[in-house]
């Protein structure tokens, strides 16, 4: 009788064959080992917008590392002035800047500055947000407190504004010097996050598990807090490789990030503001550049961010 | 059936005098996941008369949450009912629209969730939120709805109501706000109430008087309850009626009393056999040589003379303790604002010792201590004042190599499963880490220890590879007592170690560390709050309250013959505690 199960007194037994009872707590061998990277792949691997900011990144990296490849045209010489603000022509595809150069070809040799100094700075504030954040978390104290306000008064400050007052006033300019002048305004960000995330992990039970087993405090930092705190640091660094490329286009664009003997997309734009009524293409090639890396790398930050956050995962 | 016309409305008096007032037919509910359809409740039928109260029983996943949340539409995240009807005062309330949903829910059908901690408003006070529910049920409006307000809240058992509207979730205890979530549910006379686990998160005691005091209000209003919980014992003090679900169906309804003293479905005479009560005794390896017959939980209870013949056997074997306990305390100094700290004794004054190869439980509700107990002998937390002897030696000085060395010797488990194992680190990664910390072995010797551990806990061996994320609760605790015992250690300290699981998978584990005890000669301190449990493992018993201990005895005289007031409490309110279940 599998239907009306409770009626009036009946004593409802359900036929045993259709409910079998299975043993209790066996674990299922046969299924697939799952790894909490293997579960935020498979999580990243069903979005389009995954593959999308994918091939745009890898096709970036691959221009900034062999721009030969896409040019021919060799962007530092050759330029002519007859050709200032010229038109498109076979072989010179986005036309001539002011100066008679190729701006297709300086797009693509662009490349490779915005792309290091972003990465530069990114690398920079990543390790030392991470450090600091880290051990201001996990041993608190002093340290946490120095390194706290410290970071609120950098916080304070906008990071391009900063980065304008520091290198008016530095003899030299250079991408390691850009990237330096950056991240000197950019940890406070990703300590605040590292630390946040230290504090939470440090609690867990597992850790109190490993002090009981003798593990050292360092030890235990090292092995079980911080793997177990990077995730949110992963994801706002992939975002801040984009807002960082832009710092850097930005200080260009003023003429006091990377020197005009050093080709980047800050710079294009700088110089062909001048003549933006007469030739606007000029500027629309390098900006466009610039919006596509920098979005590509936004987009991925906001695939990361769903793969490793898992309750963003669930709201979806 | 529209507009104002509302669902009670519809119900014409026929129907309301022949129909039960709840009637699931054939339900079927699932979620849609990322790999895909999943049902969760698989063709449940039930009813549930006027007036009557009814208990859906299961373990976790077993789909008799899923059940409660389709009659009210509260369905989480893609959760929907595919199939049957659910008739509420005849009319099916799977095909009525939201809007008139919304006035089934609170008005008609009340409903008290699980916990009373993250179900209240946090910013709002007390005295706002159940006016809100009283006003939008139609209850009362402006000046009445603050006097019912008061009214609900003195009706749910709050006495100082008046004066306690203006203060906070926070400023309430768990069981308070149970109450006032009792009330609310309550507020509107409600015909059905459904309370899911309303009082799993409560103290035994706590948990008592809120019950006896459901009780009164929903025999006074003629309100009929339907409970969800895990627990066999509350299921058969407090409902008549009793349906047994199991992965998704219904495995067994009828009376509580007739079920549970003859369970005829296996899966419910499972349930029953492993159900700790106070007529239970302490579990005994089946792995020793002179019990050689099988026996599974199941015949625990039929073996009574027996065991106790060999418990007085035990206890008459003087062994030395391997623990010492003297006088510890432990005040912390808790900051009230500005430069003003309160100390607060959490450990008060404690002595007790731990004989070798025995278990001793420290038992106690939440608050008490035994927690913070359990982190001074595992040298977690230093202690105020006081002594703490392990094998001889004065744990309180130890540091470097010694304190190493007593690592080694004195193992923890935690509560919660989910919590105390690292999710990037493998199981193998997991249980070796003692052994890498300890500088034990080669890469080869510590890779076949963890798969001796493996086999010592019941896991097969390809667990090795996996990672905690695909564990369950059960056999993540198993990962735990297997690292534990890693470096082979003298003392095992377990942390409520077996709460949080279901009761099926608890008698396996508590099976398993009886095993454990007598083929490694391990000593126990069993920290829990669950006097049922105590007296399945331990030999000893150490009552906790408010810091200090009140009563330490052996387990059966503790069970037997209580001598203080605050023991003979706690056992009363153990629910179900003078039931005898069939086995």
């Amino acid at each position: 009788m599998p239907s009306n199960a409770t009626q009036g007194d009946g004593h409802f037994v359900a036929d045993v064959e259709e409910t079998p009872v299975g043993a209790v707590d066996s674990f299922d061998e046969s299924s697939k080992v799952r790894t909490t990277w293997s579960d935020a792949w498979e999580s990243m691997r069903s979005r389009p917008m995954f593959w999308i900011s994918a091939v745009l990144i890898l096709f970036v990296v691959i221009v900034a590392a062999f721009p030969q490849l896409f040019s021919q045209t060799d962007p530092a010489r050759g330029c002519l002035l007859p050709d200032s603000n010229g038109a498109p022509e076979a072989g010179h595809p986005f036309g001539f800047t002011r100066q008679g150069c190729d701006v297709y070809a300086r797009v693509i040799f662009g490349a490779r500055a915005s792309l290091t100094v972003g990465l530069l700075a990114t690398i920079l504030v990543t390790v030392v947000g991470t450090v600091l954040g880290a051990i201001a978390g996990y041993y608190g104290g002093w340290f946490d407190s120095i390194l706290s306000r410290v970071g609120d008064i950098f916080f304070a400050i906008p990071t391009v504004l900063g980065a304008i007052v520091l290198m008016s006033v530095l003899p030299t300019r250079d991408p390691l010097t850009v990237a330096l002048v950056l991240s000197l305004f950019a940890w406070p960000q990703i300590a605040r996050i590292m630390r946040g995330a230290v504090l939470s992990a440090k609690n867990a039970d597992y850790v109190q598990a490993s002090t009981a087993l003798g593990v050292s405090r360092l030890q235990i930092l090292i092995r079980h807090v911080v793997p177990n705190a990077i995730n949110p640091v992963i994801v706002v660094a992939t975002t801040s490789l984009g807002t960082l490329i832009v710092a850097e286009a930005t200080l260009s664009f003023l003429g006091i990030g990377l020197p005009t003997s050093i080709m980047s997309w800050g710079n294009d734009i700088g110089q062909a503001r001048t003549s933006v009524q007469t030739a606007p293409m000029v500027l629309f090639y390098p900006a466009a550049a610039l919006s596509v890396t920098v979005l590509s790398f936004l987009l991925m930050g906001d695939v990361v961010r769903d793969a490793l956050d898992p309750k963003a995962r669930a709201r979806r | 059936m529209t507009g104002q016309t509302t669902v009670s409305a519809a119900t014409s008096a026929t129907d309301a005098a022949s129909a039960p007032l709840l009637e699931i037919r054939d339900l079927e509910v699932g979620f849609t996941t990322q790999r895909g359809f999943v049902p969760a409740v698989r063709g449940v039928n039930l009813t549930l008369g006027q007036g009557e109260t009814l208990a859906i029983v299961g373990e976790s996943g077993s789909g008799k949450s899923t059940t409660a949340q389709a009659i009210i539409d509260l369905l989480p995240g893609t959760g929907r009912v595919t199939a049957g009807q659910i008739l509420f005062e005849g009319k099916d309330l799977t095909t009525v629209s939201a809007r008139q949903m919304q006035d089934v829910r609170g008005r008609l059908i009340g409903y008290v969730p699980q916990d009373p901690m993250s179900n209240l408003n946090p910013v709002w006070n007390i005295g706002f939120q159940v006016e809100e529910a009283i006003k939008a049920n139609g209850v009362a409006q402006g000046r009445d709805a603050r006097k019912r307000t008061i009214e609900v809240l003195k009706e749910a058992g709050l006495a100082d109501a008046g004066d306690r509207l203006k203060q906070y979730p926070h400023q309430f205890s768990g069981g308070m706000r149970q109450r006032v979530l009792i009330g609310i549910g309550l507020s509107s006379r409600p015909k059905l109430l459904i309370a899911d686990e309303p009082t799993s998160a409560l103290d035994v005691t706590v948990q008592r008087t809120i019950l006896d005091h459901l009780e009164t209000l929903t025999r006074d209003y003629g309100t009929s309850v339907l409970f969800i919980t895990h627990d066999l014992g509350l299921a058969v003090e407090r409902a008549e009626h009793l349906v047994v679900m199991y992965k998704g169906k219904v495995v067994e309804a009828g009376r509580s009393t007739d079920i549970l003293a003859n369970p005829l479905h296996p899966y419910t005479q499972k349930l029953v056999s492993a159900a700790p009560s106070l007529a239970s005794r302490r579990i005994q390896s089946e792995r020793r040589p002179e019990t050689t017959e099988h026996m599974d939980i199941a015949s625990i209870g039929a073996r009574d003379a027996h065991l106790i013949e060999r418990a007085d056997e035990r206890e008459a074997v003087t062994t030395p303790d391997i623990i010492t306990v003297e006088n510890a305390s432990k005040v912390y100094q808790i900051r009230q604002g500005g430069f003003k700290t309160k100390e607060l004794k959490a450990v008060d004054d404690v002595s007790f010792s731990i004989p070798r190869g025995t278990t001793t439980a420290i038992v106690g509700e939440s608050g008490s201590g035994k927690s913070t107990a359990a982190k001074l002998v595992l040298k977690l937390e230093e202690m105020t004042s006081g002594s703490i002897r392990f094998d001889g030696t004065e744990i309180g000085s130890l540091s470097g190599k010694d304190l190493l060395s007593f690592r080694r010797r004195v193992q923890p488990v935690f509560q919660d499963p989910y919590g105390s194992l690292d999710p990037l680190y493998s199981v193998g990664r997991t249980i070796e880490e003692p052994l890498v910390t300890h500088g034990v072995g080669d890469k080869a010797s510590r890779r076949a220890r963890v798969l001796e551990l493996l086999e010592q806990v019941a896991l097969p061996a390809s667990t090795i590879n996996r990672y905690p994320n695909e564990l369950s609760g059960g056999q993540r605790q198993r990962i735990a007592v297997a690292r534990a015992l890693a470096l082979k250690p003298d003392v095992i300290v377990l942390d409520e170690a077996v709460s949080a699981l279901d009761v099926l998978v608890q008698g396996q584990i508590l099976d398993l560390l009886t095993d454990l005890q007598s083929e490694l000669g391990l000593t126990y301190l069993f920290i829990t709050h669950d006097l049922a449990v105590v007296r399945l493992i331990a030999d000893n018993v150490c009552v906790m309250q408010k810091g200090r201990i009140v009563e330490a005895a052996t387990t059966d005289e503790v069970f037997d013959n209580p001598q203080q007031e605050y023991t003979r409490k706690l056992l009363e309110a153990i629910p179900g505690a003078n039931f005898h279940f069939g086995r």
